[in-house]
């Protein structure tokens, strides 16, 4: 099919057109400002920055090289030993492999059933409006009060085991059997994130161009090779621009397993920001959480360089 | 006869759709209308009955009139709207303050400076946490101390952010450079270009920065979690966690309290239904 150089060719144009804006952006202006003014706008900026983001940042670092477990007050300088601690404490792999669920069965969800809503909102049919903001409800309401919904829904006598009843299916202790708790936590974070990543997909799908699809309804192409020859690869940046942010955001959960779970039954829903949260919130020991919140960043911050460089350029112009 | 049938078939077309949309639309509100319908039950029925009753029959306003005598909903909303409120203010004028320079001048070091913002995005706030709230602690910025300092302490952290200041960029670069131009040859200094001129051009993003911020920073429950002592100071998120552990096992009461919390939120959104659902704001929510 031709579809793909079609495909190539309005790209080539899009990246034409962005080169000219790019050049009349960068066109130099006579100089109307004083040499400090651009750091006189900075100012306030910089100095909150620097204070909440930059020190903290440092500061978290350093921590990890220290022992804060006998004496807060009073902290022993131990090189790398909370990181080789956290290599042999069992529980932190099982918090890595929580995590590591999260991204398997929480991702995958996001980046494909958004879409394919996104698409069937996408077409002129009544209601349209009406659709979006009931699935966008539960991305507005606050996490609390979702993970709070969710308790009751899951509660041992609650609605859900009911219907396992009516289904024949065994009664489930949702929250309190540690086979079932961490999927129970996942679900809430899917269903928080669908109507986002839907608006997503939205917009991007505004980019296809509808000649394409045209073209597909003269083939007598079917709703799903229309959309898996036209729509999936158009839009494939934007499949991987969400895969990585809701990577992102499956590593910083914590308000669904504080207000679900505490990380229980047997560590079985603990998350790595959680573990942080109550080794330095609870028990103190400082150097320990802040090595597992240098293990958090690190690989965050691989996740976001991806992000940032590859699927957002557009957005801060590099 | 044939347009008829045309006509049938579109319809048709579309129902497999509808059915799809209509279901995950209910899978959406269905844990609210469960809890809105827990809040509604009197201690006449049992709300763990089998099987379950969506519209109670023992319909009562009991509970919504319980917990709000029983907890300070009202000085929970009034902290959350403190908090959001001087967020988004601050937000606002940092970013679109820094934003400026970012895209219009040319000056030493701005390299630097543009790539030290971009870090910030990288460095998830969940990580830097601990030495956050060690500072706050060092700034008195703690409800400890009065409660002015612990309302400055729950905003400072989130007073600016790189989203923000990248938005705002983006703004100001499409503004044509005729503009500032003009603005000069009539007399303006650089502040007065800034303020008279550009400002009012990026009335629309600075729109759009506030409710994202907003909606951010009314959500928001790790932060407060961690620095808030006082019940006083409780913000909705914080508060409405709390009920659980003081009704413990009284549903009616915890669930009457979620909803009364929701309230605000989901006017503030179908308020503010075009900046969500426009589908032109993508990714703005979490930042």
């Amino acid at each position: 099919m031709n579809l793909k150089c079609i495909i190539k060719s309005l790209l080539r144009q899009k990246s034409k057109l962005d080169s000219i804006v790019l050049k009349c952006h960068t066109k130099p202006m006579f100089k109307y400002y004083g040499k400090m003014a651009p750091f006189l706008f900075l100012l306030p900026a910089g100095i909150v920055l620097f204070i909440f983001f930059f020190i903290p940042f440092f500061q978290t670092i350093s921590l990890s090289f220290f022992d804060y477990s006998n004496n807060i007050y009073e902290p022993i300088f131990n090189g790398m030993s909370n990181y080789l601690a956290i290599l042999h404490n069992p529980v932190f792999y099982k918090v890595m492999w929580n995590t590591l669920l999260y991204l398997i069965v929480a991702v995958p969800f996001l980046a494909t059933f958004p879409l394919f809503l996104a698409i069937l909102i996408n077409q002129k049919i009544r209601g349209v409006t009406l659709y979006k903001i009931l699935i966008y409800l539960p991305v507005i309401v606050s996490i609390v009060v979702a993970a709070i919904a969710f308790k009751w829904l899951y509660a041992q006598e609650g609605i859900l085991n009911y219907f396992m009843q009516q289904f024949h299916l065994p009664v489930i202790g949702w929250l309190t059997d540690p086979g079932y708790a961490i999927y129970s936590v996942i679900i809430v974070t899917i269903w928080k994130g669908i109507g986002y990543y839907m608006m997503i997909y939205l917009a991007a799908l505004m980019s296809v161009p509808k000649e394409l699809y045209e073209a597909c309804d003269i083939d007598g192409a079917n709703f799903w090779t229309k959309h898996l020859t036209v729509t999936v690869p158009h839009i494939m940046p934007t499949i991987a621009l969400v895969t990585t942010i809701s990577s992102i955001s499956a590593m910083k959960i914590f308000a669904e397993i504080y207000v679900m779970t505490k990380g229980g039954p047997l560590n079985s829903t603990k998350t790595i920001v959680y573990y942080i949260y109550e080794k330095a919130f609870e028990n103190l020991d400082l150097g320990y959480a802040s090595a597992m919140a240098v293990i958090l960043l690190v690989i965050v911050m691989v996740f976001s360089l991806i992000n940032i460089f590859v699927f957002e350029r557009g957005k801060y112009n590099l | 006869m044939k347009g008829e049938s045309t006509i049938c078939k579109l319809k048709f077309k579309n129902i497999p759709t509808h059915i799809i949309l209509i279901l995950v639309s209910l899978l959406s509100i269905f844990p609210f209308i469960w809890l809105l319908s827990t809040s509604l039950k009197g201690a006449g029925e049992n709300i763990f009955a089998y099987p379950p009753t969506i519209i109670p029959k023992d319909f009562t306003w009991a509970n919504y009139t319980g917990v709000w005598q029983r907890v300070n909903l009202m000085r929970y909303f009034i902290n959350s709207m403190i908090v959001a409120g001087a967020t988004v203010v601050l937000n606002l004028i940092l970013s679109s303050l820094a934003g400026y320079p970012l895209a219009r001048m040319e000056f030493k070091g701005k390299k630097i400076v543009f790539f030290a913002i971009l870090a910030t995005i990288m460095v998830p706030f969940q990580a830097i946490m601990l030495p956050v709230y060690l500072i706050t602690l060092k700034l008195h910025l703690v409800d400890s101390v009065n409660d002015t300092m612990g309302f400055i302490g729950l905003v400072m952290p989130f007073a600016v952010s790189a989203f923000g200041i990248f938005l705002m960029r983006q703004a100001f670069l499409s503004i044509p450079r005729e503009m500032e131009e003009a603005a000069i040859v009539d007399g303006c200094n650089v502040f007065q270009v800034f303020w008279k001129v550009l400002l009012p051009m990026v009335k629309p993003t600075l729109a759009v920065l506030a409710i994202f911020t907003f909606i951010g920073s009314w959500g928001e429950f790790l932060w407060p979690s961690i620095v808030l002592t006082k019940e006083t100071m409780y913000t909705l998120p914080v508060g409405v966690n709390n009920l659980q552990g003081m009704f413990s096992s009284n549903w009616r009461f915890i669930a009457a309290g979620s909803i009364i919390s929701t309230i605000p939120i989901i006017i503030f959104f179908l308020a503010m239904q075009k900046y969500f659902i426009s589908g032109e704001n993508e990714g703005a929510v979490k930042g």
